[in-house]
């Protein structure tokens, strides 16, 4: 089999997988299915699915505006309305679209909210990007409060109190909404199919620490997170879909190839990067090419844990399930406390062999970016590896300077060359 | 039309004033050293808005302090900290972490305001090791069965934590009489804010900000000796009524407005008659009940009373629901929404509140600023022209 038909194989699975999860949703009025808007991380789709319940993520269908290109009009178009210059550019396009019809990302019509899910985890403007929601569109919300591992751990209390409002809070409004009773068992099934996705999807992303790497674990990495991040975790779709991945990928790693761009085959590998922080959608291939066309490679990326760290062993358990749904939201990137960001960042540098380590800024987050040049310094303390900042943002293309960020790659991957001959010649020279 | 916005030096309210204006300037926390040294032993524990436990750390013997940025102070370490579009309050924390100001401290409360503040707590615990650091989770479930139990455990923990840093245990005891201070405490400040909306121009906007200021670094009887003596001699000096407009301002909760802004504002024609600064200092509308279990009672009131505050989930009724009841219950004529620059609970909320006050035809504008704004001419200018189409209406 050829890479390209390899390519294809589990690109068209999920192709085909958001086609019908969309149209069902466009549909949905008709058939009489309810949906659940609710946020990456800390999803909870298992438990949505139990209910048979649709999910809808205003992220990535913002996300998906930025990389089609239309996010610009939305966020102009809230501001319009009144949303400041100076907040997630995300809670504006996603505003900006219900004022333009709601379209998802394959052009058709996403439905009224049935309910907002309200997974207030890693992020505080969750909490306000739902009320705005809910005065939009009239819908109700259920919160559910995941606290944040300020200490770097979780612990039991932490667990208990959001397993409570799942009992209390969060299965009485799905069950009210889905006019169905809660089946622990039907849960379970779906905790089954998640943790057989996860192991896929971790060997997919471990595959980087192989030379060269099969993979980008940042640019592509978010195409192989999107089943798992979004509506499909717990379904045998997306067992099927990491199956065929892993299985491409370890096809590539075989053959010794690296990893494929939209522009074809990466060259040969010259640098090994980790990055921390979003990609910006608005020039999402522009922006990989500037790291592709020099050889850059992302090894590892902390944006593929947004919606899961599934890379440090965590697996939804069908045996805790409710448990299981707490301690996952719990460990999202983003509810982790900055040592631990240090940590896993030097973490990757090492155990990817990373040559560098770059930090995309969000001017939209400050979940992400606060912070982030102290994140700077303590990883290259700790690595004895330099790090490279830039500013992007995520879906406002006026904040993503094209020139400006290739030239910082570019000099940036300057130094770790002169850094790398460098360090050559002094080897050379202790020999 | 200029309103007189200053105490004569030497009267009775200008000395208070004065007073209150010298803490507030004084960055280096003077206040608290000298409150330190009277007594070996004992303890400080800053903390950062909008809430914290003040009573548990009066009850674990040490004295909570309100840090709520620098002001005008010039940053240069803060800012090597963070991004552009990052609000400045944390920015000059962080300096005033460096340059010693909060070596009084003997650790740190970051309540979970937002994002800045959350990320903040982890990075002082890099930059300052081995001082304490502690993020307080607030519970964004109000049943006590459920975010109840949550908050308390976290309490415990906090009460746990200051115990073993050198503070007395928390008894109930002494909880129970640090509620009643507190309670005292509130009181006088209600008064104070009933009193300036009943009669603005005898409490001017500049004067009771320093006046409440002075609780971030004062013991709270004192606090509250403060408070009364200069509502004593306010209420005594003979000031007439001003032709201004009555204005609630919002959306300085966090990073604090330069007073000259206020001044600014009353100079342009607008009396505050209602704000949301310095909420940790009256969190509770009312008096948290002393009976019972305390620290049961604090959770239940962080539950039930807990002012609408953007960093708190609203689960029941409308935005903007308590902000027009503010409106209506100091007569208020319009609304200026101030928010820090980069401020993103502020500015997520405010299309919400400004929908709110406009369906009610609630006259409102809006302007941006940071702590250390130095520049008023815009503002001014905008206020007034806010306060004359609200007096020539
Ligand atoms: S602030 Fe950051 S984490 Fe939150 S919604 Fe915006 S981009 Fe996502
Ligand atoms: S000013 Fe606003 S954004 Fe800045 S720390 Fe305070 S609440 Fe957070």
């Amino acid at each position: 089999m050829t890479v390209a038909a390899a390519k294809d194989r589990s690109q068209d699975r999920q192709k085909e997988m958001i086609a019908r999860h969309f149209s069902r949703l466009a549909r949905s009025e008709e058939t009489g299915e309810k949906n659940v808007y609710t946020f990456v991380p800390g999803n909870l789709t298992e438990l949505l699915l139990a209910f048979d319940l649709l999910p809808v993520l205003p992220e990535i269908n913002a996300l998906q505006a930025g990389m089609r290109k239309i996010s610009g009009d939305q966020v102009t178009k809230a501001e319009k309305l009144g949303h400041s210059e100076d907040v997630c550019a995300y809670v504006k396009a996603s505003i900006g679209a219900l004022h333009s019809g709601n379209l998802g990302p394959t052009g058709e019509r996403l439905p009224k909210p049935d309910l907002l899910l309200l997974s207030y985890t890693g992020c505080f403007t969750f909490l306000k990007w739902f009320e705005l929601y809910r005065e939009e569109t009239g819908a109700p919300v259920t919160m559910l409060h995941v606290p944040y591992q300020a200490d770097g751990c979780y612990t039991k209390e932490m667990v208990q109190y959001v397993v409570k409002q799942l009992k209390e809070v969060v299965i009485p409004d799905l069950e009210r909404v889905s006019g169905r009773k809660y089946d622990e068992d039907k849960l379970r099934e779906h905790l089954k199919l998640s943790a057989a996705a996860e192991d896929d999807l971790v060997r997919v992303l471990e595959s980087a620490k192989h030379r060269p790497s099969p993979i980008d674990g940042y640019f592509g990495a978010v195409y192989y997170v999107g089943p798992i991040f979004s509506s499909f975790r717990g379904t045998s779709d997306a067992v099927l879909y990491y199956r065929e991945l892993w299985e491409e990928v370890r096809e590539r790693m075989a053959r010794g190839e690296g990893p494929m761009t939209p522009d074809g085959p990466m060259g040969p590998e010259r640098f090994r990067l980790v990055v921390e922080g979003p990609p910006n959608w608005t020039h999402f291939r522009e922006f990989w090419r500037m790291f592709h066309s020099e050889g850059a490679v992302v090894v590892a990326s902390t944006y593929s844990k947004v919606g899961g760290t599934y890379d440090f062993g965590f697996r939804h358990d069908p045996d805790r399930p409710l448990e299981s749904l707490a301690e996952y939201c719990l460990g999202c990137y983003t509810n982790l406390d900055l040592p631990s960001r240090v940590k896993m960042l030097s973490g990757y540098v090492r155990d990817y062999g990373a040559d560098g380590f770059l930090i995309n800024s969000i001017k939209s987050c400050d979940s992400f970016s606060a912070g982030q040049l102290v994140i700077m310094r303590a990883v290259e303390k700790e690595t004895g590896v330099p790090g490279g900042f830039f500013e992007s943002d995520l879906v406002d293309p006026r904040y993503f300077s094209a020139a400006n960020i290739k030239n910082r790659i570019e000099s940036y991957l300057q130094m770790l060359d002169q850094r790398r001959s460098g360090a050559g010649r002094r080897e050379g020279a202790l020999s | 039309m200029e309103a007189p916005l200053t105490s004569a030096p030497s009267s009775p309210r200008g000395k208070i004033v004065a007073q209150a204006e010298e803490l507030y300037r004084d960055l280096s926390f003077g206040a608290v050293r000298r409150w330190k040294a009277a007594e070996p032993g004992r303890k400080a524990l800053g903390y950062l808005p909008v809430y914290a436990p003040l009573e548990l750390i009066r009850a674990a013997g040490m004295l909570p302090v309100g840090i709520v940025g620098g002001g005008d102070m010039e940053v240069v370490r803060g800012d090597a900290c963070y991004q552009s579009y990052i609000c400045r309050i944390p920015r000059s924390t962080i300096e005033l972490g460096l340059n010693g100001a909060l070596d009084c401290l003997d650790g740190m409360l970051f309540p979970s305001t937002c994002d800045v503040i959350r990320n903040l707590s982890g990075m002082w615990r890099m930059m300052f090791e081995g001082r304490y650091v502690r993020y307080l989770d607030l519970p964004q479930n109000f049943d006590p069965a459920v975010g109840g139990v949550f908050f308390a455990h976290e309490l415990r923990a906090l009460a746990k934590d200051l115990e073993s840093l050198g503070g007395r245990p928390v008894t109930d005891a002494a909880l129970r009489e640090a509620i009643a201070v507190y309670n005292e405490n509130r009181a006088a400040i209600r008064e104070l804010y009933d009193v300036r909306a009943r009669e603005p121009w005898r409490v001017p906007a500049s004067e009771l900000y320093l006046v409440m200021r002075a609780g971030n670094v004062l013991p709270a009887e004192e606090h509250t000796e403060l408070v009364r003596a200069y509502l004593a001699a306010a209420r005594a000096e003979d000031r007439r009524l001003q032709d201004t407009a009555r204005v609630v301002i919002r959306g300085c909760f966090c990073e604090q407005p330069p007073v000259d802004l206020l001044r600014t504002l009353e100079r342009s024609g607008c009396s505050v008659v209602d704000d949301d600064w310095l909420l940790a200092l009256r969190w509770f509308d009312a008096d948290v009940p002393t009976e019972g279990d305390p620290l049961d009672q604090l959770v239940r009131a962080f539950l039930s009373r807990s002012p609408a505050c953007p960093s708190l989930y609203l689960r029941q009724g409308k935005k903007g629901d308590a902000l027009l009841e503010r409106v209506r219950e100091t007569a208020a004529e319009g609304v200026v929404f101030a928010a820090p620059s980069f401020c993103d609970p502020a500015l997520l909320e405010q299309p919400m509140l400004l929908n709110a006050v406009k369906a009610q035809k609630v006259p409102c504008t809006a302007f941006q600023f940071a702590e250390n704004t130095g520049q008023f001419q815009v503002i001014r200018e905008q206020a007034g022209a806010f306060a004359d189409s609200i007096r020539l209406a």
